[in-house]
């Protein structure tokens, strides 16, 4: 199979009334439950009854979506201190399932869920599968964790909604997912960006590519660049797609990507974004970057004001070409707790990425930001996998490849960098989200 | 059989065991190393080795991982004579080849010096053509086998 052109492309919409609304129709059902909304948390969970008392905001004050400045924020850490479910707006007995993060750090996330909410969820993530250009026709093979992770549950609670057939693989074992993708014919397959690359050159390398029946990919679960996307589809000859979405707000579905790759039209029917200056609360202009924040305009068992993701991106409102009047945001460019900041200069693993790929297939796009304090600097290593194309056996040769990795990097994130060429295939690939970073510094 | 041998050159990252790593794939795979040089810099080095069965060397390194690659190089035969690489090295530099590297190992009556530069088929006429003679490839890689 082949990926499709632009111009043999037909777009599908899968709920063509709410995706391709007008702005003021929109803001108007938009209204209408955010009203409602407000009104369930003030009465049903003790932590927005007190933060809204405490900020004198009544239900009341709240007419539509313009009011929406006025409403408290919740943060990851108020998920923590009501850990597991403190935040609970229905009776215990309502809820479905829980799906929950990982934590890097101390407690899980919990994130309770209704049937309806689960419902919910496969709506959105069949609206972007049909995005994606997918249908009832196609064997979507997923390779995201199942578990309390969101990746594996979502995209197959999108396949159901969608008729398609899900094929629930989870992650790991590459050579069985190999021989099932294959064998069972998947036409789609989902996981993260990083696993997508890592598979797609484990089946370029045995061999089989020409033997799949695959037409598109659908990733997400960490940032990820334009090049990072033209080489997976270029390799596996698909279209890629941009799927975002976190637990707390619903698991992978709230937003992605169309064929166009203009940003990633947003369920703003479920989720009422804004994006605001992380410093001043204040909100950004359109095209301006500043950290996303969600209220969920429909869920019931933990519904969320204003939840500050700590991701950063800049949204649009213009219709895009697709068709869809839904607001896009841009592929993100960090996250406000990946971003390290070295010798004072903001740096972020994407723009590694970015700068590494702009080197033309002269090196892996696998790589590793260490930071480390020497004499009170900070120390930037980049680990950077050699391409077995572009391995010489004369150290000349290859001093001269890291000192241009070292210039190119140098002038793309504006602190020098040391680079460390590595062998092929040892950075450790993820099949959750990548750990592009580490630091250790002890501050 | 060419004039030029195959060297198989490894990338070692620096950490332990890698080169243990390395050996311990060639010798149970029955790929005997006549010669070898170790080049080192901060980061990593460079194993370069002229072993009995180049093609299966490679194979072999990369079923277990480790990248590895082959270099057309020259195995220039020196007598044991007081400055006869010398001579051999003065002919080279009049016919104007760069030498990237060499290494040397000795076997039987001989001593030997891999030589890797731009032009090897060159080198092999400018040694030939000055009274020096070189290693075919069916000989290097079984030299000193059985000694």
């Amino acid at each position: 199979m082949a990926g499709i052109s632009l111009e043999n492309w037909v777009e599908r919409i899968r709920d063509p009334k709410m995706e391709c609304m007008s702005r003021d129709e929109m803001a108007s059902i938009q209204s209408e439950r955010l009203v409602k909304i407000v009104k369930k948390v003030y009465e049903n969970v003790d932590f927005y009854h007190n933060k809204m008392k405490e900020s004198g905001v009544e239900p009341g004050d709240i007419k539509g979506v313009e009011d929406i400045g006025k409403l408290p924020f919740t943060t990851k850490e108020d998920l923590r201190d009501n850990y597991p479910f403190g935040l609970l707006a229905v009776p215990k007995r309502q809820v479905a399932r829980v799906q929950g993060t990982s934590g890097t750090t101390g407690k899980l996330t919990v994130v309770p869920y209704t049937q309806n909410d689960a419902d919910l969820w496969g709506e959105c993530v069949a609206r972007c599968l049909t995005m994606a250009g997918l249908t009832a026709d196609d064997i979507i093979h997923v390779c995201y964790g199942y578990g309390l992770f969101t990746g594996g549950l979502g995209l197959d609670y999108g396949a159901k909604a969608l008729g398609a057939m899900a094929i629930p693989m989870s992650a790991g074992n590459t050579k069985r997912q190999m021989m099932c993708m294959e064998d069972f014919g998947a036409t789609a397959f989902a996981c993260t960006p990083s696993y997508a690359l890592y598979l797609a050159e484990s089946l370029q390398e045995a061999g089989v590519v020409d033997r799949l029946q695959l037409k598109a990919g659908i990733h997400g679960a960490e940032p990820w660049t334009n090049e990072m996307r033209k080489k997976i589809e270029g390799i596996l000859k698909i279209n890629c797609f941009d799927i975002y979405g976190l637990c707390e707000i619903l698991g992978p579905g709230v937003a992605q990507d169309c064929i166009h790759h203009k940003g990633l039209h947003i369920h703003h029917d479920y989720f009422y974004p804004e994006v605001l200056n992380p410093a001043t609360h204040e909100p950004c202009a359109e095209g301006e970057t500043g950290e996303l924040v969600f209220t969920t305009l429909t869920k019931e068992a933990m519904p969320l004001l204003r939840y500050r993701t700590k991701d950063l991106t800049s949204i649009t409102y213009d219709t895009c070409e697709c068709g869809r009047t839904t607001p896009r945001i841009s592929k993100f460019t960090g996250r406000t707790d990946d971003m390290k900041v070295i010798r004072g200069v903001n740096v972020f693993p994407t723009q590694v990425e970015t700068a590494l790929l702009s080197l033309g297939g002269a090196v892996a796009n696998h790589y590793m930001l260490i930071v480390d304090r020497e004499n009170n600097l900070d120390v930037l290593t980049v680990m950077v996998e050699v391409d077995e194309s572009m391995f010489s056996d004369e150290i000349r040769k290859l001093d001269a490849l890291r000192n241009k990795i070292a210039a190119v990097l140098k002038q793309a994130l504006g602190v020098a960098v040391r680079v460390k060429l590595v062998e092929p295939k040892t950075i450790q690939r993820s099949e959750g989200k990548a750990v592009r970073v580490i630091d250790n510094r002890t501050l | 059989m060419g004039i030029t041998i195959q060297q198989l050159s490894v990338f070692l990252e620096n950490r332990e065991g890698r080169l243990d790593e390395v050996l311990a794939v060639l010798g149970s795979n029955d790929v005997n190393i006549v010669a070898l040089s170790l080049a080192d810099t901060s980061d990593y080095g460079m194993l370069r080795m002229i072993v009995s069965d180049p093609n299966k060397g490679r194979a072999v390194l990369k079923e277990n991982g480790i990248t590895a690659m082959l270099t057309d190089v020259v195995a220039l035969r020196v007598p044991h004579e007081t400055g006869s690489l010398s001579k051999a090295m003065h002919q080279i530099v009049e016919g104007e080849v760069n030498v990237e590297y060499m290494y040397a190992f000795a076997n039987g009556e001989d001593a030997s010096a891999v030589l890797k530069c731009d032009d090897p088929a060159r080198v092999v006429d400018i040694l030939r053509g000055s009274g020096f003679d070189v290693w075919e490839a069916t000989e290097a890689y079984t030299l000193n086998v059985g000694h």
